[in-house]
């Protein structure tokens, strides 16, 4: 027993000495300075809007995304607040739309209660949130719709989005290009889509087979991620195997693509060219240096919050887009979906999150 | 002197204590603790997990049967399943010590992304390879301790507990890391995955290692039988001097230390950690550790049917992947296959008893 006890004292000295050095360390770990983004944001002087950019009447906008899990969110958010920063005439009021629908509803009614002149909203659901979409019109409160289109028209007053669709389309071309100038037939083409019950994968997903399909293309295997590293490292490494020779991979996301190449360099599998989405700043650097299978990515840029932030601005002014005739801010925006390659991956790198 | 005394308690406790089996107790035999030692329902029970994965295997042959031809692509494809199996196996060692020993433990996702965070920072990384893999460790065994603390000394229930650090520690790790994806610049992390010894993943060493480590800790060990006998009976425990509250603190150390590690091997292969990683490692763990026959209530379970357990879900996972069907009817199968093992659990567990009810009277 007195041989145990001091066994446990040296051992309890030890672990001491361990946590000591331990907490050392880790005080100096934990600081991780956060870089803003200034090229997806719009200067306020210059650019094609000039004649909007003088100041004007002061615009209170109220905010709300979900809460970032991933970098494409988390950029969003960032973009939304440096844009409002770059404006003297704009005060930005963010809330924090925490983890579902009703999490947001409950985070947009304290937001209504500071009584913004515009609303620029990035529901967790469209469906879920058209209600509130309504009541803020009717309360006279215009809304501005990031991305997650509102089933009804009433309830909002601009919508700017991305083309889901689209990058289907445009990554499913890249691949058919490609494809015709190798002079394959039938290739075998794989696609990793991110959280597959999300009504964005399905119409990602639909681009892709639409345009493979006209083409007498189609996708051989599909192995779901959940827009994460890990997950997309795991689903790569599962599609792989399941396809022993493989000659295009689309994946949806280029977050969770840091993990599908991850996991074709640990199969060491490079027979492949592969195709991205979003566009990140990652994904961009590897398409210039062209060192992976990653070849291109199509866009899906979170500069649309930016974008969605100087709409608000000029609704809020009653202000129209200085370039076109329109007095007033177009009722929907949807943004192209532009393939990154090799060429002109330097022109779009400013914009990568 | 205090390895008999482990002995003694574990077998001594009377109704929770696992059923022996009534031929073992006739030979007189003191009984032994260890897979085919313990009681043959463990071997039995072993070897049902041993057949469940052979007809997942011939599944796969039968409805894949040109991949399956190769012999090549069938090695390979051993060792996708084991390196699949690899992180969440080595979680799921630390989590059937949390079960066998009474609790659970719901925080080890969130560990594992705090852990994975905090070691991919700019101001680890400038440490090196040993400053990450330190970080990682300690940060998980430091939140492994919390938990325990929280448990034993705070007298919180684990659930409760441990939810509470889920939540916690996934903000943590989603301050720290801004909400972005931190890419590791490590050459030596990044080269764990991707390396091999002698044609076998190093991530498939590393679970061999923990499992082997893990194993031998619960079975040969003092702190594997305490660990029996203070979820097999608290009370009992107690009263055979057992340090009950030192030794559940412990437990969840153990499991923060596995997170720790399953850290590294997960940054490792995503060459990168992101706050939303490792999500819903817990309902993984927790399930392959019931399907290999731990007892949610404690006081059994063994580490090989819990490494069954990961292995057979990971080699569902790769049966759906190859043959191209949805996430959503795996998850439908991984559940049926949880509520199948319970109830062949229960179902056992009444016929013994009424078994030796019957010889008493």
């Amino acid at each position: 027993m007195t041989q145990s006890s001091r066994d446990m004292s040296r051992r309890r000295l030890l672990l001491g000495g361990a946590a000591l050095g331990g907490g050392a360390l880790l005080t100096a770990c934990t600081s991780n300075e956060a870089k803003p983004n200034d090229a997806q944001i719009k200067p306020a002087e210059g650019g094609a809007s000039a004649g909007n950019a003088a100041p004007g009447t002061k615009v209170v906008i109220g905010f709300s995304a979900p809460a970032a899990d991933h970098g494409w969110i988390a950029a969003i958010t960032n973009n939304a607040k440096a844009q409002a920063g770059a404006y003297s005439d704009v005060e930005l009021k963010t809330v924090e739309a925490g983890a579902d629908a009703a999490a947001q509803r409950a985070a947009l009614s304290t937001l209504i209660g500071q009584k913004p002149n515009v609303i620029v909203l990035l529901p967790h659901d469209g469906k879920e949130l058209n209600a509130f979409g309504l009541e803020s019109m009717a309360a006279g409160i215009p809304v501005v719709n990031l991305d997650r289109a509102f089933p009804d028209a009433r309830a909002y007053r601009t919508q700017i989005k991305g083309d889901n669709y689209g990058m289907g389309v445009a990554a499913a071309t890249y691949i058919i290009a490609q494809m015709k100038a190798k002079g394959v037939s039938s290739p075998i083409i794989g696609e990793i889509p991110g959280i597959d019950s999300l009504e964005l994968t399905q119409e990602r997903s639909k681009g892709f087979a639409d345009t493979l399909g006209a083409a007498g293309f189609k996708v051989q295997r599909r192995v779901p991620a959940e827009f994460t590293v890990d997950t997309g490292q795991r689903a790569a490494s599962q599609l792989l195997q399941a396809v022993p020779r493989m000659d295009a991979l689309w994946n949806h996301d280029d977050d969770q693509g840091i993990g599908v190449l991850a996991a074709a360099n640990q199969a060491g599998r490079t027979e492949f060219l592969m195709i991205g989405g979003a566009g990140s700043k990652k994904a961009m650097e590897d398409i210039q240096s062209d060192k992976t299978p990653l070849k291109a990515t199509v866009t899906y840029s979170p500069s649309m919050a930016s974008s969605a932030i100087s709409l608000a601005r000029l609704i809020g002014q009653g202000k129209g887009m200085a370039d076109l005739v329109e007095l007033q801010v177009p009722k929907e925006i949807v943004l192209a979906s532009e393939t990154i390659t090799k060429e002109n991956a330097g022109t779009y790198l400013k914009l990568g999150f | 002197m205090t390895l008999s005394d482990g002995t003694g308690t574990a077998a001594g406790l009377p109704a929770q204590s696992p059923p022996v089996e009534p031929a073992q107790t006739g030979a007189a035999k003191s009984p032994r603790i260890g897979w085919g030692g313990e009681n043959s329902e463990n071997t039995i029970r072993n070897l049902v997990l041993v057949g469940v994965l052979v007809v997942l295997i011939a599944i796969g042959a039968f409805t894949q049967p040109q991949l399956y031809s190769d012999s090549t692509w069938v090695w390979n494809n051993i060792l996708s399943i084991l390196q699949l199996a690899s992180v969440i196996g080595v979680v799921t060692v630390g989590m059937t010590f949390v079960i066998i020993g009474g609790g659970i433990d719901l925080s080890v996702g969130a560990i594992v992304a705090l852990a994975g965070v905090w070691a991919t920072t700019v101001a680890t990384q400038s440490y090196g390879a040993g400053g990450m893999i330190f970080t990682a460790i300690v940060v998980a065994v430091a939140v492994g301790l919390i938990n325990g603390v929280l448990i034993s000394y705070g007298k919180l229930v684990p659930f409760i507990a441990t939810l509470a650090m889920l939540v916690a520690a996934r903000g943590l790790a989603a301050e720290i890391s801004d909400k972005q994806t931190q890419i590791s610049d490590s050459a030596f992390i990044n080269g764990i995955a991707a390396g091999k010894l002698l044609g076998i993943p190093l991530l498939v060493y590393i679970l061999a290692v923990v499992a082997t480590i893990g194993w031998v800790l619960l079975n040969r060990t003092t702190f594997g039988r305490r660990t029996i006998a203070v979820g097999g009976n608290v009370e009992a425990a107690r009263l055979a001097g057992i340090n009950v509250k030192r030794h559940t603190m412990l437990l969840y150390g153990l499991s923060g230390l596995c997170c720790g590690i399953a850290a590294i091997m997960l940054t490792s292969q995503g060459t990168s950690a992101q706050a939303a990683m490792a999500n819903l490692y817990e309902l993984d763990a927790i399930a392959a550790a019931i399907i290999g026959g731990t007892l949610l209530s404690g006081g059994r379970g063994t580490i090989v049917g819990s490494m069954l357990g990961v292995i057979i879900f990971a080699t569902i996972t790769n049966l759906f992947a190859i043959n191209g069907l949805s996430t959503e009817a795996q998850n439908m199968v991984k559940g049926g296959i949880i509520i199948a093992a319970v109830l062949v659990q229960q179902f056992r567990f009444k016929a013994v008893t009424r078994f030796l009810h019957r010889n008493k009277t």
